[in-house]
């Protein structure tokens, strides 16, 4: 769940700085984008990296699946299969302390792994293409981003992966053993776990924002 | 005070319980909550009823037997055990929920009482310490740093009581165990078993079907003896590289 978790924390740092060159203008988001694919070469073929990466995000999807799974099924057996709602009284419901962030770690997930499938179908492969498709990466942000529900979608998301990032980088980094403090307000990890939420959901929102508003594009 | 209680009642553990309400006049706010269903159990009594079972042992807060959640909370709202709860945390009027601890490896016996047998064999399964036994040794013969001790007593006041377990959503017991973990691993006479100790309590812990961490914390919030949350890590730590020098 933790390393998973982390490889891809890791690949959204690097996916939101290429985003980040809409801001560059079209030649050098595409210079970006074709860059990516002839990354290597001649040591590697042409699209190697993009299919090394994509491959091991393949398998970390996968891996924290199954460990999602895996997870829930054990912790609703042992909690008496009603989850956080086992009890009768209906005071107490929300836990003590617990964050909102944490009770959505699931359905949060499942949102956002049915986003990914309806992404790349937009950008990557230019199957669904709202505002029309295109050959250069950049026109299809911009044609794309110029509609309002894609960029509301596109929010309602990318606000599930902050709420999922902002519980899910300090529990992989607890789960790995960093946590040093007495209770989790304490922790260094916290604050770490929101800038890096923070700033990878405002990274992301910054472009399709800005061709809404005709920022750019 | 007024009050009512709406306690749960369960035959025992195959039955099916509910939640039944007693109303209680001239409550004081001085006694203690089990003191309240001590009043409760005689007026039962005397009433022809079954009394409402409790564990409860030294009511003084150090042995952990006592241990209901009240209002959705374990040991209720005051961040204590159940017997030093005192009824003027409670106002006049209120309606108040007892239940018992729920979760898998906690069986319910009878009411409020569950077994809590799968703590008892996970401190079983996490072995000995190698300490030499015989007259008291040299207090300065082994030194221990200021800080691990500090740490490791801090870890030692976990009661065994089983807040930890009820809190979290997942059912999970891992503050407890990690807490059993820290104190005897920080000190040298906890080294010598330290690998076998992590890999056989962790091992025991998944065998009575108590859930997984999460990292929610919501163990320390119930935790009547403040047991901090860097214990988990902590057994993460010393699970991690247990597995892999075994």
């Amino acid at each position: 769940m933790a390393v998973s978790g982390l490889v891809m924390v890791g690949y959204l740092l690097l996916h939101m700085y290429g985003n980040l060159k809409v801001f560059s203008g079209k030649a050098a988001f595409d210079e970006y984008a074709h860059h990516l694919r002839v990354f290597g070469e001649p040591m590697l073929p042409e699209n190697g990296l993009l299919w090394i990466v994509r491959v091991a995000l393949l398998l970390a999807i996968v891996v924290h699946f199954h460990a999602a799974t895996r997870l829930w099924a054990r912790n609703k057996r042992a909690s008496g299969a009603q989850g956080g709602k086992r009890y009768h009284s209906n005071k107490g419901r929300t836990g003590i302390q617990r964050s909102y962030a944490s009770f959505t770690m699931r359905w949060g997930g499942v949102i956002i792994l049915v986003f990914i499938v309806y992404h790349l179908l937009h950008l990557t492969a230019n199957i669904i293409a709202p505002g029309g498709a295109s050959d250069s990466p950049y026109q299809r942000v911009v044609n794309g981003f110029e509609i309002w529900w894609v960029t509301v979608w596109y929010t309602i998301a990318l606000l599930a992966v902050g709420f999922h990032l902002w519980h899910g980088i300090w529990s992989a980094l607890t789960t790995l053993g960093a946590n040093r403090s007495s209770t989790r307000k304490a922790s260094k990890l916290t604050p770490l776990a929101w800038i890096i939420a923070g700033a990878i959901t405002i990274g992301f929102l910054l472009p399709p924002w800005a061709i809404l508003l005709g920022l750019t594009g | 005070m007024k009050i009512t209680v709406r306690i749960w009642r369960q035959k025992n553990a195959d039955s099916k319980g509910k939640l039944v309400p007693y109303e209680l006049d001239n409550v004081s706010e001085h006694m203690s909550f089990l003191e309240m269903i001590d009043v409760l159990n005689e007026r039962l009594t005397l009433e022809g009823e079954d009394p409402v079972s409790i564990d409860s042992d030294c009511r003084e807060g150090i042995c952990g037997m006592c241990g209901v959640v009240i209002n959705g909370e374990p040991h209720g709202p005051e961040n204590t055990t159940t017997c030093q709860l005192h009824m003027r945390t409670f106002n006049d009027g209120d309606v108040i929920d007892v239940e018992p601890w729920k979760a898998a490896a906690f069986p319910v016996i009878k009411d409020l009482v569950v077994d809590r047998g799968a703590f008892d064999r996970i401190i079983q399964s996490g072995g000995y310490i190698s300490a030499p036994t015989g007259s008291a040794p040299e207090a300065n013969n082994l030194p221990v740093p200021k800080h691990d001790a500090d740490h490791a007593f801090e870890a030692a006041t976990c009661i065994g009581c089983g807040a930890c377990v009820a809190a979290c959503p997942n059912g999970s017991a891992m503050l407890f165990t990690a807490a059993k973990i820290t104190h005897l691993g920080l000190l040298p006479q906890g080294q010598a078993e330290r690998d076998s100790r992590v890999l056989g309590m962790v091992e025991q812990m998944d065998a009575e079907g108590f859930g997984g961490c999460t990292n929610i914390g919501e163990c320390t919030a119930a935790c009547p003896k403040g047991i901090p949350l860097d214990v988990i890590s902590r057994l993460n730590r010393d699970l991690m590289g247990a597995i892999a020098r075994s």
